[in-house]
């Protein structure tokens, strides 16, 4: 029954989408109240119906109700509570569900908060965000229904997969389709734009905070992605330029372009058509990051070839949101006049040269993910575009912008000036140089990227130090004055600073990692002692038990550092008897230095000889931490005042000069 | 097969323990080794999606690595020894693809967005330049406004 019922919501949840897609948008080009008004109820029925479908998964996951298929496809008896209701997101069918729900959320958002937008802008909004639904809809209910039933029911289910049995991945992809599905509102604000012929900096404003939380969602969701790999897979690595990892990270490239594009709009009234067709990207790669995941085409053409029914309407999807909305920007666009009037060395510029490089790097990652594909497609030779080209042509390009946005703050808007702005910057510029020779000095024949890195990470981090120092006036004006200073400045200020700095822990933790790694495979008896990274381990021995759903290997590992007892550590290795696959839990200890990264493997013999696996994994930690620091960035910069007070109001296009009210 | 497809969310086609080099392969001589580990890293494990020999733990990756470390005994240089695996297994091998007429617009497609940008950037400030010489239509400010500016801009000061 809770099936059917999960089902039947979808449908109806459908039908009111199409009412919400037609009625309003109609409603604002007419000019009818009524019909504007239909969106919000509209939304937070679609809202209602979608969590109530959401809810009727869990729940037959949660009962283990073997006549659902998806259910038996992906889950067991035997398995935690945590990863049945994970295990309802984690796979095809189940993960559209959560994308049409957080959809359904974002367009109740948008109703509820939205309540300084114009009406007729805001239904037409919602009518966007409805037609998006729409699409999603009919794609589950024709193509991928998680309801569907089969009978007879078998005995248990097949399980999840046991990698994807993980705390990190049980939130990876909510979090992940909450910044994909974010970008949804900004997409759906530049079409409103783009129906309208009308940005201003009212638009700007309005979508910022949107595009911001989606931002902070991706980011968190691809570090999730990223830090379950480096724990999970079991030798530390991190970013694998993966086709599925280059599906996250376009939207975030995108979607970090259109911030600082945004803010070129809100306070110089210029790059609107570009900010559009940045709103547009972003999501069309949320979009495409989606459907490359969901549809197989990247194990082969092939393998999307086996479901034509999934792979025809994805294609079709993709190219009438994307076509259309190109096209509806190609015919609409040239018609955003912009005002603003700025030269090349300037705070718009920098931003600019932000997109640039973003945009470039965006293409830069597009290609390589799909080129392989494309070259099949078309018959050739089959070749592979994996971590080395991509590190090769993508770094290259981002290296500019690091350097670049250090000064950027420093400059002023319209025109800046570049000699005093890097005359600010000369003891970040030292600081850099000193650490790079530093870590120049202790180079152990890994990547050289590495010592870049870190005279990077220091020179942006020591640069935002700086700009704040600037702002404030520090040891320049008196101590009470400095911390005046201090305190007026706005959150979206402390939010750039805050997401620049931790950009550059993030840069450092990564070039820590890629130039420093440590690593010794060997095969020890249990009293044996390898050094690595400063530290002895002393195997001490391994015993087998029983998990949950699991059998494992337990092994013991005394780490001492200068002959004292540091730590000890106990990595895994599972076995999942009903998918008949082994996963590996590394033993990892953090410090701020860097992970001290155990592994055990296959036993040897009987004599519990095993095969090790000891890393260092230097300032590894820095990486979520600077994640972190990122995320809380863009969340200070979404609680801005200009965002919670002083309701923006669109500008009149010729209104009649102020009159200067006498204080 | 669907199933399997389907239950892979995010990152999906690793080996699962994602055990790869073992300790029996590895040569005695270090700097050997470490030439191999570097070749290793470049080479694709046929059978995975998008790993390098060095991180997967299929067998036909084992076959590579022992392969790689026995050219390398024998005397070959790395380009010597990556030209035979590419003779054995073809381009598909190696994960940075070569710079070849198939490969043209990948390699070179990135540079040339940067260039185009760039020019598009150019004629952006071009075009920036003509209009902003053009009136805009707003009056220069008058005394009072003037005063009142630098009123504030005062105020802002303390």
């Amino acid at each position: 029954m809770t099936a059917e019922l999960g089902h039947f919501a979808l449908i109806l949840a459908m039908f009111i989408a199409m009412v919400q897609a037609t009625l309003p948008l109609i409603g604002a080009q007419k000019n009818l109240p009524v019909w504007i008004e239909l969106a919000n109820p509209a939304s937070y029925l679609q809202l209602a119906l979608t969590t109530f479908a959401f809810g009727c998964l869990i729940h037959v996951y949660l009962i283990s109700d073997f006549t659902v298929v998806n259910v038996v496809q992906n889950s067991h008896t035997a398995k935690p509570v945590l990863y049945k209701v994970a295990g309802a997101w984690g796979n095809h069918e189940g993960s559209l569900l959560l994308w049409v729900f957080i959809l359904s959320l974002f367009g109740a958002a948008v109703a509820l908060f939205g309540r300084n937008l114009p009406p007729a802008f805001k239904a037409r909004v919602l009518s966007v965000q409805a037609m998006i639904a729409i699409g999603f809809y009919l794609f589950m209910l024709f193509t991928s229904n998680p309801f569907e039933r089969v009978t007879p029911a078998p005995l248990n289910g097949t399980d999840l997969n046991p990698l994807l049995q993980d705390p990190g991945l049980a939130f990876h992809p909510p979090m992940l389709y909450l910044g994909y599905v974010g970008f949804s509102i900004a997409f759906s604000f530049a079409i409103a734009a783009l129906i309208e012929g009308r940005v201003d900096a009212a638009w700007a404003r309005w979508v910022r905070p949107w595009t911001l939380a989606a931002w902070v969602f991706l980011s968190g969701g691809i570090a999730l992605g990223s830090w379950w790999a480096y724990y999970e897979l079991g030798w530390g690595g991190w970013w694998f330029w993966d086709p599925v990892e280059n599906a996250s990270f376009m939207p975030w490239l995108a979607g970090t372009a259109l911030l600082h594009s945004a803010v070129v709009v809100e306070k110089r009234d210029t790059l609107k058509g570009w900010t559009v067709l940045l709103a547009i990207v972003a999501f069309s790669m949320s979009l495409l990051g989606t459907f490359i995941v969901r549809s197989g085409v990247l194990t082969s053409v092939h393998a999307f070839a086996t479901d034509p029914a999934r792979g025809v309407f994805i294609l079709l999807l993709l190219a009438t949101v994307i076509g259309g909305s190109l096209a509806l920007f190609a015919w609409r666009g040239p018609q955003l006049k912009s005002s603003g009037v700025f030269q090349p060395i300037s705070r718009e510029g920098a931003l600019l040269f932000n997109n640039l490089v973003m945009t470039t790097g965006l293409a830069a990652v597009l290609l390589g993910t799909l080129y392989p594909l494309f070259i099949d497609v078309v018959g050739g030779a089959k070749i592979s575009v994996g971590a080395p080209f991509f590190n090769a042509v993508f770094l290259p390009l981002m290296m500019p912008m690091i350097v670049a946005m250090a000064a950027g703050p420093f400059l002023n808007w319209k025109r800046g000036d570049l000699m005093p702005a890097l005359g600010r910057l000369r003891f970040a510029f030292i600081l850099a140089l000193v650490a790079g020779a530093a870590a120049w000095s202790v180079e152990t024949g890994g990547s050289f990227m590495g010592v870049i890195g870190i005279a990077l990470a220091v020179w942006l981090a020591a640069g935002v130090l700086a700009e704040i120092t600037e702002r404030v006036r520090l040891f320049k004006a008196p101590p009470a004055q400095s911390l005046r200073r201090l305190r007026r400045i706005p959150r979206a200020t402390w939010g750039m600073s805050l997401a620049h700095f931790g950009m550059a822990l993030v840069i450092a933790g990564m070039a820590g990692a890629g130039g420093w790694k440590e690593e010794s495979i060997q095969s020890m008896k249990p009293g044996e002692i390898v050094h690595v990274g400063g530290y002895d381990y002393r195997f001490d021995g391994a015993r087998k038990a029983e998990g949950p759903n699991y059998d494992l290997v337990l092994g013991t590992f005394s780490v001492f550092k200068d002959g004292d007892l540091f730590v000890v550590l106990n990595p895994e290795k599972r076995f999942y008897p009903v998918t008949q696959m082994p996963t590996t839990e590394a033993a990892i200890h953090t410090t701020l230095m860097g992970d001290l990264y155990a592994v055990i493997g296959d036993e040897e013999g009987t004599d519990g000889k095993y095969v090790t696996r000891i890393y260092y994994n230097p300032l590894v930690v820095w990486m979520w931490i600077g994640t972190l620091v990122m995320m809380f960035g863009g969340g200070l910069s979404i609680s801005d005042r200009r965002h919670r007070v002083g309701v923006p109001h669109r500008r009149q296009p010729l209104a009649p000069a102020a009159t200067v009210p006498s204080s | 097969m669907r199933f399997y497809l389907c239950a892979l969310l995010f990152v999906v086609f690793w080996s699962p323990a994602g055990l790869a080099v073992n300790p029996d392969e590895i040569l005695k001589d270090p700097a050997l080794e470490a030439r191999a580990r570097d070749i290793s890293k470049g080479l694709r494990c046929l059978v995975c999606q998008n790993q390098s020999i060095d991180d997967s733990d299929a067998s036909l990756a084992k076959d590579l690595r022992v392969l790689v470390r026995d050219r390398l005994r024998a005397g070959d240089s790395n380009e010597q020894v990556v030209t035979y695996v590419v003779s054995r297994y073809g381009d598909f091998v190696l994960l940075k693809p070569p710079f070849n007429s198939a490969t043209l617009i990948l390699w070179v497609g990135p540079f040339l967005l940067v260039i185009a940008g760039l020019i598009a950037i150019a004629l952006f400030f071009r075009k920036n330049q003509t209009t902003a010489a053009l009136p805009t239509g707003a009056k220069p400010l008058s005394k009072a406004e003037e005063k009142r500016l630098a009123d504030l801009l005062a105020e802002a000061e303390q």
